[in-house]
């Protein structure tokens, strides 16, 4: 063999491996987040955590009560704010919309969804806080909201999109008007990927930090209604995790563990029923 | 019944077919370039090729005819053991070119040596000059490399047609320029064998004809083998022909005989077109 | 009722006119056009909302500093002197320092992925870096604050000091006091969080190569690295740069992750090891605590500034990606 094909194929030997090792690493990178969350999350785990308040600094058996429970409220404003904008529009492009309109609409879904974070943030700030010069649930339940749209609206599009000309054609050939067959055959056939798209936006927004942090802003204790500022957990975990407080830290992690347990479940169950039931689904 | 189908065969047969005719009974004995014996081939459970036999004679077209999913495009494709590239597949028997066997040998260097033009051209996405030099520029070619392109393009009749444009991309060109494209950078490496995968069934007569041209002046200085289901292309083109079906090879001959005086009731079937 | 049978009185009439209109309002059609129509227009609606309160409420900032908020490099909330210039700089080389780890890392499992690795594999790893990329930003933070920083300051650092810091060039990236935190580990925080979208948007483009491609090359004799870098990714090539710039705007806005680990400090030095501050970061910090209309202006005009950013690279990105599915039979 030559000198230079055994060079070439020398290469070529190290340039695979290391593709494989570069996939290997970033797959690794996933379970040693779980296994860190797990390890230190799971330490820290106990009862007060989810059932107390938080406590004042220096006193330990605090817990995030009221940041769970802030969260699922937050959660329940985006998904009623913004679900049911995402479920219509995705319905409009699926079934009404011209080219032009339907290309405006979704260029605009696609900037929307691109906003990074902080700047829903400040848009949502401007909207629900300035006029009222305070912050509250509704304002963080806005932004989450905002934030709920685009990826509702392209999910639903999608799903929609996939259910065969054939159920519409019969549907429409027995007499059945437009959006009586959206209702009653369209909408039914598509809602399981529907339905996993919408779990998959809150899950998406369940994690969300920096447009919380001057909307609902925090709270260190229960928050009635839904004008007053209210704790979450994503927001609890950044403040305990840069104080200097080690019983802080301790509850951060298991506040971590928590919500990416929830955030990793949900996801897992979402695709996974989407796999399975062969709909082909682009991320 | 046979007459009428010798008779038929008879006209297609092209001039230089004929006079191979003669010459072909003297080197009917001469250098074999790859003699395979007994060869099985697997995709998975699913055997495709079944003890197979053949001597494939050096500086001749032999052709493997045969009606489609008969196994002549798989073996082909094991000369130059392009099948590893699929999964689960296994190869059994032994395949030697110039008596060394392929299956010990560096896959990379037989690749070199046994080229292989495709179905559909394939051309890169780099310009004409670019496409012919990349099979130099890889093993590292040392010589004049515009010479050696200009070589090959001239060796597959495209040379005239594209020595101004040599900068341009080579999906400008038509299809029947890309698949000479396409043997000119299979002829860059100088390689001992050529493969040719069915390389007309996607081109008009017109270019198709300029290509079997082109096999006919090649092959003095190089072993092709060709696979067709064309059986007018195999009786006009080639001097040895290879009927398969159903993975296993029937009969091989002479193409003139095979055509004119086939053994095997079957291959008579298929060459009348009873079926296929 | 002698209706004659020569005059017909709704046939297959005209469109038009009162009854027809009563008829499609019956059939609601009209009405669920609008209705998600309205919806839609929601989303346009908001979205113009967006730039304009952006634009009206960093106004007194704006007309202050014009043009030099984007150069000058003074952030002082005291004397109201205001500059964009340390989080811009901050922002950028976060951002391309995650790039630079995370390109060669996400191409290269791609390329793993598509071309080596059998389908399943493939599905199945490519299945889990879909996972890693709806990991919440703050849990980055996290595992960055009490994992990588430590490490960067007692391992990570110190070597890369002592190595590429003793060259001429690049070395002066690599010197100075090393706290760990500041650019260079949020940069690697960063990388982390986009290369799933690098690898999962790259595999996908990667196997829609022709085969005939990477068969061509291999029957002239390449070795199988040859093919896939001298021809498979060559034609991915569009799509793949549109990856890029799909991850590198997600690394522009990434705001907790970076916050947690950047040591705030608005300060433009040359060392990655020194603490630094992005445009995400620092609204993130002082939004809360700005005092006065134009302490707000400054921040708000920050966030004006990086929509525009994200907005400019999301739309190349896009473009690139839309180049590629257009191209369909040869690279752009």
């Amino acid at each position: 063999m030559s000198v230079r094909l055994a060079w070439r194929k020398g290469l070529n030997g190290v340039m695979l491996t290391l593709t494989g090792v570069a996939a290997f690493a970033v797959v690794s990178v996933l379970f040693l987040i779980l296994g860190y969350l797990i390890y230190n999350g799971g330490k820290s785990l106990n009862w007060n955590f989810f059932t107390k308040l938080p406590t004042p600094v220096g006193e330990t058996g605090g817990g995030m009560a009221n940041a769970i429970v802030g969260s699922l409220k937050l959660l329940l404003l985006a998904a009623v704010m913004g679900l049911p904008v995402g479920l219509m529009a995705g319905v409009y492009l699926a079934e009404f919309s011209g080219k032009t309109l339907s290309f405006i609409v979704r260029y605009t879904t696609d900037l929307l969804n691109g906003v990074p974070s902080i700047v829903i943030g400040i848009f949502a700030y401007s909207l629900a806080v300035l006029p009222v010069k305070h912050f509250s649930t509704l304002a963080g339940g806005v932004a989450l909201g905002i934030m709920v749209i685009p990826i509702t609206v392209r999910s639903t599009e999608e799903f929609l999109r996939s259910v065969p000309n054939s159920l519409r054609e019969g549907a429409m050939a027995l007499g059945a008007s437009k959006w009586k067959t959206i209702a009653t055959v369209i909408l039914p056939a598509a809602s399981g990927g529907i339905l996993t798209g919408m779990l998959l936006a809150l899950a998406r927004v369940a994690g969300e930090t920096a447009p919380l942090l001057f909307t609902a802003f925090s709270n260190r204790y229960w928050s009635p209604g839904w004008t007053q500022p209210i704790a979450s957990l994503p927001v609890m975990i950044y403040t305990y995790a840069i104080a200097p407080y080690d019983d802080w830290h301790r509850q951060a992690w298991a506040a971590g563990l928590v919500l990416l347990g929830l955030v990793l479940l949900a996801n897992l169950g979402c695709r996974l029923a989407l796999s399975r039931s062969g709909i082909a689904r682009s991320s | 019944m046979a007459s009428a189908a010798q008779g038929k065969i008879e006209m297609t047969l092209a001039p230089h077919a004929r006079t191979n005719d003669s010459s072909a009974a003297a080197s009917s004995t001469s250098a074999v370039r790859f003699e395979i014996a007994n060869l099985n081939f697997y995709y998975g459970p699913k055997q495709a090729v079944f003890s197979l036999n053949l001597k494939i004679p050096v500086n001749r077209v032999t052709a493997l005819i045969g009606p489609s999913g008969c196994g002549k495009s798989t073996f082909l494709r094991t000369l130059n053991r392009m099948n590893e590239t699929i999964r689960n597949t296994r190869v059994e028997g032994s395949i030697l070119l110039d008596g060394q066997s392929i299956l010990g040998m560096d896959v990379v260097n037989l690749r070199r040596r046994v080229g292989m033009v495709f179905q559909r051209p394939n051309p890169f996405p780099k310009s004409i000059y670019e496409n012919v030099a990349y099979g130099l520029r890889i093993n590292g070619y040392k010589g004049n490399l515009s010479e050696h392109v200009e070589k090959s393009l001239r060796r597959a009749a495209l040379w005239e047609e594209v020595k101004d444009h040599l900068h341009k991309s080579a999906f400008a060109l038509s299809g029947g320029q890309q698949q000479r494209l396409c043997i000119a950078r299979a002829l860059a490496v100088d390689p001992e064998v050529l493969l040719l995968d069915e390389p007309c069934s996607a081109l008009d007569p017109v270019t198709t004809a300029k290509i079997e041209e082109l096999m006919f002046q090649l092959k003095d200085s190089c072993t092709m083998t060709i696979v067709t289901h064309n059986m007018q292309q195999a009786a006009r083109a080639s001097d040895f022909t290879a009927f398969m079906l159903d993975g296993k090879l029937i009969e091989h001959n002479e193409t003139s005989k095979l055509f004119t005086t086939p053994h095997d009731p079957r291959t008579e079937a298929y060459i009348t077109g009873r079926f296929g | 009722m002698s209706a004659s049978a020569t005059t017909i009185e709704h046939a297959a009439g005209p469109e038009s006119g009162p009854r027809a209109l009563i008829q499609r309002l019956r059939h609601g059609d009209e009405v669920a056009h609008l209705i998600t129509l309205v919806f839609a227009g929601i989303i346009l609606l908001l979205t113009s909302l967006l730039v304009w309160e952006l634009w009206v409420n960093s106004q007194l900032s704006r007309a202050k500093f014009g043009w030099h908020f984007f150069y000058t490099r003074v952030w002082d909330p005291v004397f109201g002197d205001f500059g964009a210039a340390p989080f811009i700089y901050g922002t950028l080389v976060t951002s391309v320092v995650s790039l630079v780890i995370a390109v060669p890392l996400g191409l290269a499992a791609a390329i793993f992925l598509s071309e080596l690795a059998p389908r399943r594999i493939s599905d199945s790893i490519a299945f889990l870096i879909d996972l890693l990329a709806a990991v919440p930003s703050v849990i980055y933070g996290l595992l960055g604050i009490f994992i990588v920083v430590p490490l960067m300051r007692t391992i990570i650092g110190p070597a890369l000091i002592n190595t590429l810091g003793t060259l001429p060039g690049i070395g002066i990236l690599f010197k100075g006091p090393n706290y760990g935190v500041g650019f260079f580990t949020a940069g690697i925080v960063l990388a982390i969080m986009v290369v799933p979208f690098i690898i999962s948007v790259s595999r996908e483009v990667l196997l829609t190569v022709p085969r005939d491609q990477r068969e061509a090359a291999l029957s002239l004799g390449a070795t199988r690295w040859e093919a896939t870098w001298q021809v498979v990714v060559p034609w991915a090539r569009t799509g793949i740069m549109g990856s890029i710039f799909l991850a590198l705007a997600r690394a522009l806005g990434e705001t907790m992750a970076v916050t947690m680990v950047i040591g705030n400090d608005p300060k433009i030095v040359t060392s990655l090891f020194a603490p630094g501050y992005t445009i995400a970061a620092v609204i993130a910090n002082e939004f809360t605590e700005a005092t006065g209309d134009l302490y707000l202006n400054a921040l708000i005009e920050l966030g004006l500034v990086l929509f525009l950013m994200t907005f400019i690279l999301n739309g190349l990105a896009r473009l690139l990606i839309i180049a590629t599915e257009r191209g369909g039979g040869h690279p752009a």
